[in-house]
C-alpha cells in the first residue's frame, strides 16, 4: 500500500500550518529520519521528517501553500516493490477527497485552555529517531478515529503516547474549517479604502497572537501595579560579577537579574505563582519564567525554567541561546509552551512605563521600563538615582491586590538588594 | 541543626517507611516518626500476621482432606496459641527488618506522638517529654483504625476488632462477624477453617460488595458450602455484650428481627482515619469525611505537606500507600513522577477461596456506558488446577469492545492473588486483548487460565 503523508501536527495547539519549502522532489528515495519539509506553524518554523520508507511518488500540496489543515494528505510515498506511477494514481483517485478541507485534529485545546499542566511531564515529542512510541491502546484508538501518531506529544513514560493523548482526537471532520475559511475572506474584502495602501496576508504567528491577546483581554480582568525600583546596587553588582564572568566569555544583563529576580519574588510570593482554571487554581511549586523575545515578525517567549533556582550565569547562557535560536525560528514547542509568569521589557527603546497583556493560562507579567537617572529623594535629600519603573499585570480572578503588592514590594527588595540574587 | 530535616515522614506504615527510603535514596536528610511500631498496622497488625494465620488455617484444611491426597494425617488438631505465636514471630522478623533499613538508610528514627505545629515544623512526645523537629516538607502517613460500633463498643473480650482477632483471648466457639469487606471475610475464613462456627452479617445484598457480582456470589456459595452462615441484606439492630458472650439481633431481608447468642463478635465495618492531634486544623488542611484531600502528587491544601496512604482517599491498600510515598518523595524531590491511576490498583482478598481483582467491575463498566466483551473461564478446565485439587473458582476479563481495552480482571479461586499482577501489568502498559492472546504463558500453571479468560472473550477460548 503506497503511504500517504499527512500534515503533521508539530505543536499541541497547532491546526494548520503553511507548508514552507519540500525538501524532497517525486522520485526521490527517502527512508526515516530524512527531512521531508520545512513547516511553518504558528509558533515557529520546523523541520518534518519522514517515519516511512520508499520513493516520493507525488506531491500534492505545492511549497508556499498556507492553511494546510493537520491531517490532509500532502504527498505519498510509494513502498518497495510498488511503482511510484500505480502509487500516484492509487492517489489521484482518492485524492479528490484528500484535496477538500480536512480537518485533522479537533482543536486539542483552544490555545487558551490551560497549556502548562502543573509541570508534571516535560513535553517530548514521541517520535524520536522514526519511531513512533505509543501504547498498544493508543495505537488502536488512533487507528479507529484515522489520527497520525506522529503528531500527538506523548505524555507517558518516556515521552509514550498512552490513551489520554489520543482520546477525543478525530481524523475527518469537514465541517469547521468551511465556517472559518469563509469568515476570514470576507474580513479582507470588507476592509475598503482609498489610502495608498500594501496587503500583507497575515502569518500564522501574527494570527496566533492576535487571537491570544484578544482573548486574554476579553476574558481576564487585569490588575497593574506599578513601583519605581532604584538599579544602581544592581548595576554595580553586574559590573562586578560580569568582570568576574569575563574569562567564562559570560556577560549579564540586567534582564537576566530582573529574571532571576522576579522568580525569586513568585516563589517568595506563591500566591502570585498561579494559573486560574475555571474551577481550579494550580498554585506552581516552581518558576518557569516566559521571557518575550522580539523576532523579526512577531514575538515568541523562550522560558527559563525553574529560574528560582538558578543561578545568574546558569540564566544569561541559557537565554542567549533561547534567544538566538528564536530568532532563526527554531525552538522546539516545549521550549516556549509553558511557563508559570512573563516578563517583558522595553527599557532598550527607553519606554518609561507600560501595561504588559497576561500571557493566559499564566496569572501575571511584569513590564519593565527603562532604567534612566531621575531626581530622587534618598534619606531627605534630592539625589540623582538609576530608577526603573516596573508594573506588574495581574489575573485579578486568581491574585489579590495585596497579594500582587506584595509580590511587587518583594520585587523591589531583591532588585535594591540585589546579593540576594546571588546567594 | 540536629533536629532540622529535608523531609519528616509522620507515621512508619508501608506508605511512611518506604517514602522514607526513597527519599533517602534520593538524598533527603530524612526523619520518620512512629507513635507505636515500625511498619504500621500493615506489618504488625494487619497484611502479613494476618497472612500467617492464614497459613496455618490453610495447612491445618490439607491435614483434614488429606485423604483426598492419598495421605493420612490421624488425630489432628489445632493449638490456637501455637499458631498466634508464629504469627506474632512473623511480624516481629519484619518489624525488625523496618528498623534495619531506617538504619541502613541513615533515616532518623523518633518514636512518640507526632504533631504538626505550623509550617515546616512538628513535635514529638514521648512520656511528657516534647522534642521540636523542623523540615522543607512533611508526609503525613498516620494510616487508619477500625471503626467502632456506636452501640457496641469494642472491649477486647467479647466483641473484637482485628487486633483482638489476631491474637485472640481463646478460642471462639460460635463467632459472629459484622461486615463483610477483605477484613471481614478473611477472619471469617480464618476461624471457620480453623472450626469455629461461623456468620457473617452483611447489610448489602452481597458480600465482599466491592467486587464484581460474580465473584461476591461463587463467595458466598463456597463459605456456605464449607459450613458458613452468611445473611446478606442484613441489618444487626442490637448487640448487646453480656460478659459471657454476645446476644445480637440480625435483621433479614424479610424485616423480621431474630436474635442469636454468639460467643464472640469481630467488628468488621470499615475504618477511621487517623487525624486526630496531628495538628491538621491549625494549618488549614482540606478533609473529605475525615480522610485527608491530595491531588495527583500527594500533595495537600497546604504547602509543603503531603499525605498518603488511608489518612487520604480509598482505595485503602497497603500497596497504593507505598505508591503514593514513592510519587510524594519523588515529587518533593523535582522530580516528575507519574500519577497512579486507581484503576490499575489490583486488591487481594486471601480468604479460602482467593479473591483477586483490578479495575472495572463489569457492572461499573457498563455502568460508565462501555459496550463490553466479557471472558470467563473456570477453574474446571486448567490441568494445573485439577492436579493441586483446586478446581473452585474462575477468571473473569472485561474488555471494551470498540478498542480491545482490558477494562477489568475478577477472580476466584486458589492463588489468584499471586497471579492478579500479569493483568496490572498488562492494564498499567495500555495493552489490547490482542497483545494479552499473543502472549505465551507456561504449562502447567493456573496463569493459563488468565489467557483462555481473554481468548474466552472473543469467543476463542480453547479448553472449554
Amino acid at each position: 500500500m503506497p503511504i500517504s503523508l499527512k500534515m503533521p501536527a508539530l505543536s499541541p495547539t497547532m491546526e494548520e500550518g503553511t507548508l514552507a519549502k519540500w525538501l524532497v522532489k517525486e522520485g526521490d528515495e527517502v527512508s526515516s529520519g530524512d527531512l521531508l519539509a520545512e513547516i511553518e506553524t504558528d509558533k515557529a518554523t520546523m523541520e518534518f521528517e519522514a517515519v516511512d520508507e520508499g520513493t516520493i511518488a507525488k506531491i500534492l500540496i505545492a511549497e508556499g501553500t498556507d492553511n494546510v489543515k493537520v491531517g490532509e494528505v500532502i504527498a505519498v510515498i510509494a513502498e518497495e516493490g510498488e511503482s511510484a506511477e500505480d502509487a500516484a494514481n492509487v492517489v489521484d483517485s482518492d485524492a479528490g477527497a484528500a484535496s477538500e478541507p480536512v480537518t485533522a485534529e479537533e482543536p486539542a485545546a483552544p490555545a487558551a485552555a490551560p497549556e502548562p499542566t502543573p509541570a508534571p511531564t516535560p513535553a517530548q515529542p514521541a517520535a524520536s529517531g522514526g519511531r513512533v512510541k505509543a501504547s498498544p491502546l493508543a495505537r488502536r484508538i488512533a487507528g479507529q478515529n484515522g489520527v497520525d501518531l506522529s503528531g500527538i506529544t506523548g505524555t507517558g513514560p518516556g515521552g509514550r503516547i498512552i490513551k489520554a493523548d489520543v482520546e477525543g482526537k478525530s481524523a475527518s471532520t469537514p465541517a469547521p474549517s468551511a465556517a472559518a475559511d469563509t469568515s476570514a475572506p470576507a474580513a479582507t474584502s470588507a476592509f475598503e479604502t482609498t489610502i495608498p495602501h500594501e496587503i500583507e496576508k497575515l502569518s500564522n504567528m501574527r494570527k496566533t497572537i492576535a487571537r491570544r491577546l484578544t482573548e486574554a483581554k476579553q476574558t481576564i480582568p487585569h490588575i497593574y501595579l506599578t513601583v519605581d525600583i532604584q538599579l544602581d546596587a544592581l548595576l554595580k553588582l553586574r559590573s562586578e560579577l560580569n568582570a568576574a564572568l569575563a574569562p567564562r566569555e559570560i556577560k549579564l544583563s540586567v534582564n537576566d537579574m530582573l529574571i532571576k529576580a522576579l522568580a525569586m519574588a513568585l516563589t517568595q510570593t506563591p500566591k502570585c505563582n498561579v494559573s486560574f482554571a475555571g474551577d481550579q487554581l494550580i498554585s506552581y511549586q516552581r518558576a518557569d519564567i516566559s521571557v518575550a523575545v522580539s523576532i523579526p515578525n512577531g514575538l515568541i517567549t523562550p522560558i527559563i525554567e525553574g529560574a528560582d533556582s538558578k543561578s545568574l550565569s546558569a540564566i544569561a547562557v541559557e537565554m542567549k541561546e533561547l534567544a538566538g535560536r528564536a530568532k532563526e525560528g527554531k525552538l522546539q514547542p516545549h521550549e516556549y509552551q509553558g511557563g508559570t509568569a512573563s516578563i517583558s521589557n522595553m527599557g532598550m527603546f527607553g519606554i518609561k512605563q507600560f501595561d504588559a497583556v497576561i500571557n493566559p493560562p499564566q496569572g501575571m507579567i511584569l513590564a519593565v521600563g527603562a532604567g534612566e537617572k531621575r531626581p530622587h529623594v534618598i534619606d531627605d535629600s534630592l539625589q540623582i538615582a538609576t530608577i526603573m519603573s516596573a508594573t506588574g499585570s495581574f489575573d485579578h480572578r486568581a491574585i489579590d491586590g495585596a497579594d500582587g503588592a506584595q509580590l511587587m514590594k518583594t520585587l523591589k527588595e531583591l532588585v535594591e538588594n540585589p546579593l540576594g540574587l546571588v546567594a | 541543626m540536629a533536629n532540622s530535616y529535608d523531609l519528616i515522614v509522620l507515621g512508619s506504615g508501608p506508605g511512611g517507611y518506604v517514602a522514607a527510603i526513597r527519599a533517602a535514596q534520593l538524598g533527603l536528610k530524612t526523619a520518620i516518626v512512629e507513635r507505636e511500631n515500625l511498619g504500621g498496622i500493615c506489618l504488625n497488625w494487619g497484611c502479613i500476621p494476618t497472612k500467617a494465620l492464614l497459613r496455618s488455617a490453610e495447612i491445618f484444611h490439607f491435614m483434614q482432606h488429606a485423604r483426598d491426597y492419598g495421605l493420612a494425617a490421624e488425630k489432628i488438631s489445632a493449638d490456637l496459641e501455637a499458631v498466634v505465636k508464629r504469627s506474632r514471630g512473623v511480624a516481629k522478623q519484619l518489624n525488625q527488618g523496618v528498623t534495619h533499613l531506617m538504619k541502613k538508610n541513615k533515616i532518623a528514627v523518633y518514636m512518640g506522638d507526632g504533631k504538626l505545629m505550623g509550617k515546616g515544623k512538628l513535635s514529638v512526645t514521648k512520656d511528657g517529654k516534647t522534642e521540636e523537629l523542623t523540615a522543607k516538607d512533611i508526609i503525613i502517613a498516620t494510616g487508619a483504625r477500625a471503626r467502632d460500633l456506636p452501640f457496641a463498643p469494642a472491649d477486647g473480650k467479647r466483641i473484637w476488632t482485628y487486633r483482638t482477632a489476631m491474637t485472640p483471648p481463646e478460642m471462639p466457639k460460635k463467632l459472629l462477624v459484622i461486615g463483610s469487606g477483605a477484613i471481614g471475610i478473611e477472619f471469617a475464613s480464618f476461624y471457620n477453617d480453623m472450626g469455629c462456627d461461623v456468620t457473617v452479617v452483611e447489610m448489602m445484598d452481597r458480600i465482599v460488595p466491592v467486587e464484581d457480582a460474580e465473584v461476591s456470589a461463587f463467595l458466598e456459595k463456597s463459605l456456605k458450602k464449607q459450613g458458613m452462615t452468611i445473611h446478606i441484606s442484613a441489618g444487626l439492630e442490637k448487640l448487646e455484650n453480656t460478659g459471657k458472650g454476645v446476644k445480637a439481633a440480625i435483621k433479614g431481608k424479610d424485616g423480621k428481627a431474630t436474635s442469636t447468642e454468639f460467643t464472640h463478635a469481630i467488628v468488621a465495618i470499615g475504618i477511621v482515619p487517623n487525624t486526630e492531634d496531628i495538628g491538621l486544623e491549625a494549618l488549614g488542611i482540606k478533609t473529605d469525611r475525615g480522610h485527608i484531600v491530595t491531588n495527583g502528587m500527594c500533595q495537600t491544601s497546604a504547602a509543603n505537606i503531603y499525605a498518603i496512604g488511608d489518612v487520604t482517599q480509598p482505595p485503602w491498600l497497603a500497596h497504593k500507600a507505598s505508591h503514593e510515598g514513592v510519587i510524594a518523595v519523588e515529587a518533593i524531590a523535582g522530580g516528575h513522577p507519574h500519577e497512579m491511576d486507581p484503576l490499575n490498583i489490583p486488591g487481594c482478598t486471601y480468604c479460602h477461596p482467593q479473591i483477586a481483582s483490578v479495575g472495572l467491575t463489569e457492572a461499573k463498566a457498563k455502568e460508565a456506558g462501555y459496550e463490553l466483551k466479557v471472558g470467563n473461564f473456570p477453574f474446571i478446565g486448567n490441568g494445573k488446577a485439577i492436579a493441586l485439587g483446586e478446581a473452585e473458582g474462575f477468571i473473569k476479563t472485561v474488555f471494551d469492545a470498540k478498542t480491545g481495552e482490558l477494562l477489568g480482571a475478577h477472580m476466584i479461586g486458589a492463588e489468584v492473588t499471586e497471579l492478579i499482577q500479569g493483568y496490572t501489568v498488562g492494564k498499567t502498559l495500555e495493552t489490547t486483548e490482542e497483545e494479552l492472546g499473543n502472549t505465551v504463558f507456561p504449562h502447567p500453571t493456573l496463569s493459563e487460565m488468565m489467557h483462555e479468560s481473554v481468548l474466552s472473550a472473543y469467543g476463542k477460548a480453547l479448553h472449554i
